[in-house]
């Protein structure tokens, strides 16, 4: 078939072209017309088909994003907002983090394995991007339920994946969330998360300046990997001798990945970048439009001189393709030999592609005849923006109204203590260990707290031992009962996370995870969690410094729960003073932070005793938090507390369960007068804490929560081999061990 | 006292191993996979990661990386050399110790603190403990299974060569619960889990693995 230039393009504009196969509507194919003056070249069609569909362009979500920025809280610390890669925050002593939160969620239940890892690679390489060095990783994941046979596929295969690209990587990973649900059943939500440290003066941004300046790309190979709809163009050409079926899930390297980092930060720190961008989700087409239209001028790439691993690839294919472990550099060309120098010293694959121009268009060639010129903003940034209608689904007053309280409640020792059992053991509160223990979470030494902690520490310096705490939360239960109360519930719990392990909360990072953005119900969700989320964060002074929205997770007429995720990072100034969560000294008085209601709407009780979600979420309360986690902070500094451990899922009693196993120290509580037994040891009621306190500084953490009129309870003492509450059950700490523990194995070992 | 740590492409934990000699006492000295020699260094860690990828087989080849054929040459003349878990996996590649490594029995990644025996005290790396001692330090692999034939597995502990085995459950089906072992000499050391995360309270599980390193700096103030 002839080469589909733009020449050919403005002679035969009736060409019939497969825009619907790519996803576009008809409008918007119509408008790139407009765009251009002319029909698509079939390069440009496959540019513009990634670059406008709902994962790159946010056309569904953008109006209601802007929220965050427009009611971004003042924030001294941020360096670097929205709309780059990632945020950068300022941590004192000179350093910076960049943190981030995606998805990989369709990918992954394709292909567990591959898909779990290229989603930890692609968020590694937005990270680096920035001009850090990415220090940890989590995994907020969501599955169908635990004894479906294919969460048996699904789980395993991610836990794999995540384990087999991040140790190889070499980065810790420091926490996370499992959790399982009916609706993630053909949806599981893999979130992937990734922290970075650099100095303020190496941060690098992703535009392509500087007339002259060469464009490099380098790393692995491009293949035919990853690439979605362009596999249709290349089969208009009717070519038996092509490889007709392509995998559209890509396939990771972890190798190439850890070699590219220390190439990428040895090219930093020479000096030897001007710009630089990842190729993730839309490949050369992203990071081409991306650059130019964030740059000055235009630029001209010649596109046969990227490296292939499959010399049949079309043009189209070439520009769409999402092989891994590629970067796109902006060079200087009095660096380029240097720059050459080093991709060589790690034996990094390296083409000059291209260079910037002062046209204002992105020109690509294909062996000298043109098939790309196009406005580079029209690509990236002027895509279709969708006001999409959104309306409160009928449902939703009646599943408020089916209110928990009528549900049989367990009364007396025995069946108080039953109910702790199962919920120590049920699949959303037991112990993560068989997940966790194959993440590699030692390695770069400078782990301080990891799973099961409430946040992961990690040291950024040795001399001060300044450090960051991080927690991902989320709780679509809730988000489903009341989606604005929903996402503060999860920012408050990421929140209480990172302070309850001694840290200041400083940013946000966000990913929406919700169903088909073309139904109004689910519209309303996302719209309303979106406010919920910018009016709390506003509230507690923490911006949101970039994320990722991830809809259309849904089967059939059936959506996911709506699921925002929220990932809080915090600073400590010495890691030295964290607070841990478990128990382990006889004698330290434990103490109940906060107030505690009758709140069991979308509780764990209600879920797994009874498989009932209706009635409201618990309260929520900013303010209350922020108190809360100023005497966290507080006491972690001035060394007045041993332990710590917010409260949520499964209440106090599962806090009780955590704290106790934790070092294998037993503790005994009383029910204070006043309360039911069940709701104080069952309860969700947010801005509540458990800390174990040392004699010697009891007297100065009551007057800490007594000068900030915060309410606290003395309500036991750890010590012994086993959970007590008087006058009411015991329990050994081997058999709640048992029931806690046993729960994966049972479930994951064959 | 200066002690190579190697850098392969895809070695994770070598800045670790660095840091663990310098909280010993020791100078940590960066050596590339590329070097052709071994700087004059008095002790070698090859440390722990996934060298090239770990293709072909763990360790395979690194095994055959130029700065080995130093670091074989001087573990030959009695230079203390200590692999860690891909570094043991280099260690056997390269015939420096007997056996190999296979995947884990039950096929997973493991990441737990792991209950260790000291079996031998006497080689330069284990002079700090006790016969007998029991230490607990982070053990993390895929390709952890020690396995050799029955006559090797005989000679080595008939010999006492047999460092380190596991306390407890087996943790990846290693022959006779094989953690680590050594060269008739005693200087040059392999062993799967990882003592360099184990040398500061802060960030590992104990300050057990200290003695590694404490040991060869203390065997060569003696030498």
């Amino acid at each position: 078939m002839e080469l589909d230039t733009t020449e050919v393009a403005a002679k035969t504009p009736d060409h019939e072209q497969p825009w619907a196969e790519l996803g576009l509507k008809e409008h918007e194919y119509d408008r790139i017309r407009d765009i251009l003056g002319r029909r698509p070249t079939n390069a440009e069609l496959a540019m513009y088909s990634v670059m406008w569909s709902e994962h790159c362009s946010y056309k569904s979500s953008k109006v209601h994003l802007r929220r965050f920025g427009e009611q971004a809280p003042h924030s001294d610390a941020l360096l670097v907002g929205m709309g780059e890669n990632a945020g950068v925050v300022d941590v004192g002593h000179g350093y910076a983090v960049t943190f981030k939160i995606e998805s990989h969620n369709h990918p992954s239940y394709v292909e567990p394995y591959q898909g779990a890892a290229t989603g930890v690679g692609g968020i590694v390489r937005d990270i680096l991007a920035m001009g850090a060095r990415p220090i940890a990783v989590m995994d907020p994941l969501r599955f169908g339920p635990m004894d479906a046979p294919d969460t048996k596929r699904v789980l395993p295969g991610v836990v794999a994946g995540i384990g087999g690209y991040g140790n190889c990587l070499g980065l810790p990973n420091i926490g996370g969330e499992v959790v399982f649900d009916p609706s993630y059943a053909a949806n599981p939500l893999v979130n992937a998360l990734c922290v970075g440290v650099l100095r303020h003066e190496d941060i690098h941004l992703a535009n392509a300046s500087g007339v002259g300046n060469k464009i490099v790309l380098f790393g692995a190979r491009t293949g035919g990997d990853g690439i979605g709809g362009a596999s249709i163009l290349a089969s208009e050409s009717f070519d038996d001798t092509k490889p007709s079926k392509r995998p559209s899930v890509q396939v990771g390297d972890p190798f190439m990945e850890k070699v590219l980092i220390e190439c990428c930060l040895e090219l930093f720190s020479a000096r030897v970048v001007e710009g630089i961008q990842d190729l993730g989700a839309a490949g050369i087409s992203c990071a081409t439009s991306e650059l130019a239209s964030n740059g000055d001028g235009g630029m001209h790439v010649d596109l046969e001189k990227v490296l292939l691993r499959d010399p049949s690839l079309t043009p189209g294919e070439i520009l769409m393709s999402e092989s891994q472990e590629r970067m796109m550099g902006v060079v200087a060309p009095e660096n380029l030999d240097a720059f050459l120098a080093i991709t060589a010293k790690w034996d990094v694959e390296t083409a000059v592609i291209g260079e910037v121009t002062d046209t204002g268009r992105l020109v690509i060639d294909w062996h000298g005849e043109t098939i790309v010129d196009v406005d580079p903003r029209t690509v990236a940034h002027d895509g279709p923006v969708y006001e999409r209608p959104y309306e409160r689904p009928a449902w939703q007053d009646d599943l408020q109204a089916a209110s928990p309280s009528s549900l049989p409640r367990p009364a007396g020792g025995a069946q108080l203590r039953e109910t702790l059992l199962q919920l120590a053991a049920a699949p959303n509160l037991a112990s993560k260990s068989w997940v966790t223990d194959q993440y590699d979470r030692y390695v770069l030494g400078n782990t301080v707290l990891a799973q099961p902690e409430n946040a992961g520490v990690v040291r950024i310096d040795d001399q001060t031992g300044l450090g960051v705490a991080v927690a991902t939360d989320g709780n679509g239960r809730y988000t489903k009962l009341d989606p604005y109360a929903g996402a503060q519930l999860a920012l408050a719990e990421a929140y209480r996370n990172v302070a309850t392990s001694g840290a200041r909360p400083v940013a946000v990072t966000d990913c929406l995870n919700f169903g088909s953005p073309e139904d109004p119900g689910v519209m309303w969700q996302f719209a309303e969690a979106v406010r919920g989320l910018a009016d709390g964060c506003q509230t507690l002074g923490t911006p949101v410094t970039g994320g990722n929205v991830s809809l259309y997770n849904q089967t059939g007429d059936v959506a996911i729960l709506p699921t925002p995720v929220v990932g809080v990072l915090g600073v400590l100034d010495d890691v030295a003073r964290r607070t841990p969560l478990g128990f382990r000294e006889t004698g330290h008085a434990i103490y109940l932070l906060g107030t505690t209601r009758e709140e069991f709407g979308g509780s764990e009780w209600a879920h797994v005793v009874h498989g009932h979600l209706g009635g409201l979420p618990p309260a929520v309360d900013l303010d209350a938090e922020r108190q809360l986690g100023e005497i966290l902070i507080a006491a972690a500094r001035d060394g007045l507390i041993d332990a710590a451990h917010d409260l949520s899922d499964g209440g106090l009693a599962q806090a009780l369960v955590e704290s106790t196993l934790r070092y294998g120290v037993g503790a005994r509580v009383a029910v204070p007068g006043g309360i039911d037994p069940f709701v104080f040891l069952f309860s969700e009621s947010q801005g509540r804490a458990l800390v174990a306190v040392s004699p010697d500084t009891d007297e100065r953490f009551v007057r800490l929560c007594a000068e900030r009129g915060y309410p606290n309870q003395r309500i036991g003492v750890v010590g012994g081999a086993a959970l007590s509450v008087d006058d009411l059950f015991d329990v050994d700490l081997d058999e709640l061990r048992r029931a806690h523990e046993s729960t994966f194995p049972a479930a994951f070992d064959a | 006292m200066r002690i190579g740590v190697v850098t392969f492409p895809g070695s994770l934990d070598d800045h670790d191993a660095a840091r663990a000699v310098r909280v010993a006492g020791g100078d940590p000295v960066v050596l590339w996979h590329a070097d052709a020699d071994v700087r004059g260094v008095d002790a070698v860690v090859l440390p722990g990661g996934f060298s090239y990828g770990d293709y072909l087989r763990a360790g395979a080849i690194a095994g055959m990386a130029p700065v080995m054929s130093a670091v074989v040459d001087a573990a030959r003349g009695g230079m203390p050399v200590l692999g860690i878990c891909n570094g043991f996996q280099v260690l056997c590649e390269a015939h420096l110790l007997p056996g190999a490594m296979l995947r884990n029995e039950h096929l997973r990644f493991v990441c737990r603190d792991q209950r260790l025996r000291v079996e031998n005290a006497a080689t330069s790396w284990t002079s700090a403990y006790g016969q007998g001692q029991e230490i607990v330090v982070p053990l993390k692999n895929i390709d952890g299974c020690y396995v050799a034939d029955e006559r090797t597995l005989d000679e080595l502990e008939a010999e006492g060569r047999v460092a380190f085995r596991y306390v407890g459950e087996n943790p990846n089906g290693s022959l006779r619960d094989i953690a680590g072992i050594t060269n008739a000499r005693g200087n040059v050391v392999g062993l799967m889990p990882h003592p360099e995360h184990a040398v500061d309270a802060l960030t590992g599980p104990t300050t057990d693995g200290l003695g590694f390193f404490t040991s060869v700096l203390e065997g060569m103030a003696h030498a």
